[in-house]
């Protein structure tokens, strides 16, 4: 498990980071969220990996800490999601407006060689 | 417990949604953003009124490291009083210049970006300050294209999409802190980052690298600097005049984990390495670009870089005395940076009317650290402070000044003395006044120096003795 999951991380990052470098908005913009799904399952591995093991305390308050997961990270990733979600609309907001303005979705406002 | 702590947030993200909600028209909106950051001053100053000691808030009253914590101590405190100076003038520039009428939602935005301003300042949780980040980088998206236009859209793409990936380092970073220490309360990481066993350094170093990476995306420095100089030179010209205390955020939060937590156990010295090289190419590129632009905006944008090349090599070495200097610099530097994009800006809309030049060479002769104002002052502190390598950094330093006067010099002299083309129209008063107001400040900085450094030497003790903070982080009884 752990193997596979570090291998979707890895490739992943790897692929947004290409994409991020490519020269048009739409590619940025799935490169980067590529990226945050890196970064998700990335911060949700860090709580460790468990199976079957829920992170929220049943009612009655008894605890076993071998058998439950972290909780931490997941709230963690929720945020991480919401946050990431929110400023890539943003993004596309920004992205849309250049190309109305521009005429062209070149990250530099022009084609290249121009 | 008080709820003072909080409030420098609340104000500001309250009358946010209050405009939002209600004030359709701009003088409403104008009166309750001047509320705002009026309001906003009195709540730094009544901060600052109650003296150096770290005061806790715990949110919701969990108890740390569990709950998030809010700490207002000395250099939070001081952050704030700096960001509260700054924006008053600069609204008031906005207010009448008339660039707050040129697109919706400029005062919501200006109160959201001191909100997370002001909550980056205060956090003292590691992920709660990634959320403040994101707040504070969300409501500048928004004002860095306010006003629209081809060039400012395609700056604020590339100022947007350098930001995003900045903040997926930041989560990178953050997890992997969090795999190896299991805590992201910044009072709880001091305690275990010297105790990680000897399997977890390698990866505690990652983090640490990492982090400072995002910081130094944050504080422009080199070589992640490339997002800064269009964007500063395409936003709108208060808005530019505000930026110049975000790019701060990164030196301050350098200062306030470099000294807490990364400067012990298995990352003893290790940012103070990288930052210094860094910091030297970042003061060296400032001043080149000083020197190679000719537009002013775009000056001013390589004038803030190599500022926070200065402000940078004071934190990498890491003294208290060196900190002092940091912080008196930092101060200066954010006062001298929104005056002269401010005048950038005036002598943009107006010409070069007599009294738009005569404040072009006051914030000229501040930023590029000339007496008689602060800058001097700051460079002096620095170059005390710095002593010990004195062959090295003396002569970049000194060096990087000189190339920064010529610069101004050079446009000075093109844009204000051989002024050509169209007549310059007379400027709003009160745009000269706010930006008058932010040189006064210099010219307090200076003449109060000795009281000044005295209370930042107060400050870079707190930073230096970590035992009142962490202690403040602990639950109280009776809170």
């Amino acid at each position: 498990m752990e193997i596979v999951l570090s291998a979707a991380i890895g490739i992943l990052a790897a692929s947004g980071t290409w994409l991020l470098l490519r020269p048009r908005t739409f590619q940025v913009i799935v490169g980067l969220c590529l990226l945050s799904y890196a970064v998700n399952l990335f911060i949700f591995s860090m709580g460790r990996l468990y199976v079957g093991a829920p992170p929220i305390m049943p009612k009655g308050g008894f605890v076993d800490p071998t058998i439950y997961a972290d909780p931490v990270p997941q709230a963690l990733v929720l945020t991480a999601i919401v946050i990431s979600f929110a400023t890539t609309a943003l993004f596309l907001v920004v992205m849309i407006a250049s190309r109305g303005f521009t005429g062209t979705d070149h990250v530099d406002g022009r084609e290249g060689g121009q | 417990m008080s709820h003072l702590v909080i409030a420098p947030i609340l104000l500001p993200a309250v009358l946010a949604g209050l405009i939002l909600l209600v004030a359709r028209g701009i003088a409403l909106q104008r009166l309750i953003a001047l509320a705002g950051a009026a309001g906003f001053l009195a709540l730094a100053l009544l901060l600052a009124g109650r003296g150096g000691a770290p005061v806790a808030y715990h949110l919701g009253n969990w108890p740390a490291p569990f709950g998030i914590v809010l700490i207002a101590d000395g250099l939070s405190v001081l952050m704030l009083l700096l960001l509260a100076v700054v924006a008053l003038p600069v609204l008031v520039y906005t207010m009448a210049s008339g660039w707050d009428a040129r697109g919706r939602h400029f005062h919501a935005l200006f109160l959201f970006l001191l909100a997370g301003l002001a909550g980056a300042f205060l956090t003292a949780d590691a992920f709660n300050l990634f959320v403040f980040f994101e707040l504070l980088l969300i409501a500048s998206y928004g004002l860095m294209v306010h006003g629209g236009g081809a060039g400012r859209l395609r700056a604020g793409i590339q100022y947007v999409g350098f930001n995003l990936v900045g903040s997926t380092l930041f989560l990178f970073a953050l997890a992997t802190i969090y795999a190896v220490t299991g805590t992201l309360n910044m009072a709880d990481l001091a305690q275990k980052w010297p105790l990680l066993p000897p399997g977890d350094q390698a990866l505690a170093r990652v983090a640490a690298v990492l982090l400072l990476m995002v910081f130094a995306v944050k504080g422009a420095l080199v070589p992640l600097q490339f997002w800064l100089p269009g964007t500063y030179a395409a936003a709108p010209g208060p808005v530019a005049a505000l930026f110049a205390i975000m790019t701060k955020v990164g030196a301050y939060a350098a200062l306030r984990l470099g000294w807490l937590v990364f400067d012990a156990g298995p990352t003893a010295g290790m940012w103070a390495e990288l930052l210094q090289p860094a910091a030297l190419a970042t003061l060296a590129l400032g001043a080149v670009g000083v020197l190679g632009s000719r537009d002013l905006p775009r000056q001013a944008a390589f004038a803030a870089i190599g500022s926070m090349g200065l402000v940078f090599l004071c934190v990498a070495a890491a003294t208290p005395g060196a900190t002092v200097a940091a912080l008196y610099y930092l101060i200066h530097s954010t006062l001298a940076g929104a005056a002269l994009f401010l005048v950038a800006d005036l002598a943009g809309r107006r010409g070069a009317s007599g009294p738009v030049a005569a404040l072009f060479m006051a914030s000229a002769i501040a930023v590029a650290g000339l007496p008689p104002l602060s800058g001097f002052l700051g460079k002096i502190l620095l170059l005390q402070a710095l002593e010990a390598q004195a062959p090295l950094i003396w002569s970049a330093v000194l060096l990087a000044s000189f190339l920064t006067i010529l610069g101004f010099a050079l446009t000075g002299s093109a844009r204000f003395w051989k002024a050509r083309g169209t007549a310059p129209t007379a400027a709003e008063p009160l745009a000269l006044a706010a930006t008058g107001l932010l040189l006064a400040g210099l010219v307090a900085m200076t003449l109060l120096a000795g009281p000044l450094t005295l209370w930042l030497k107060g400050v870079a003790e707190g930073l230096a003795d970590p035992a009142p903070y962490i202690a403040a982080t602990a639950p109280q009884s009776g809170g």
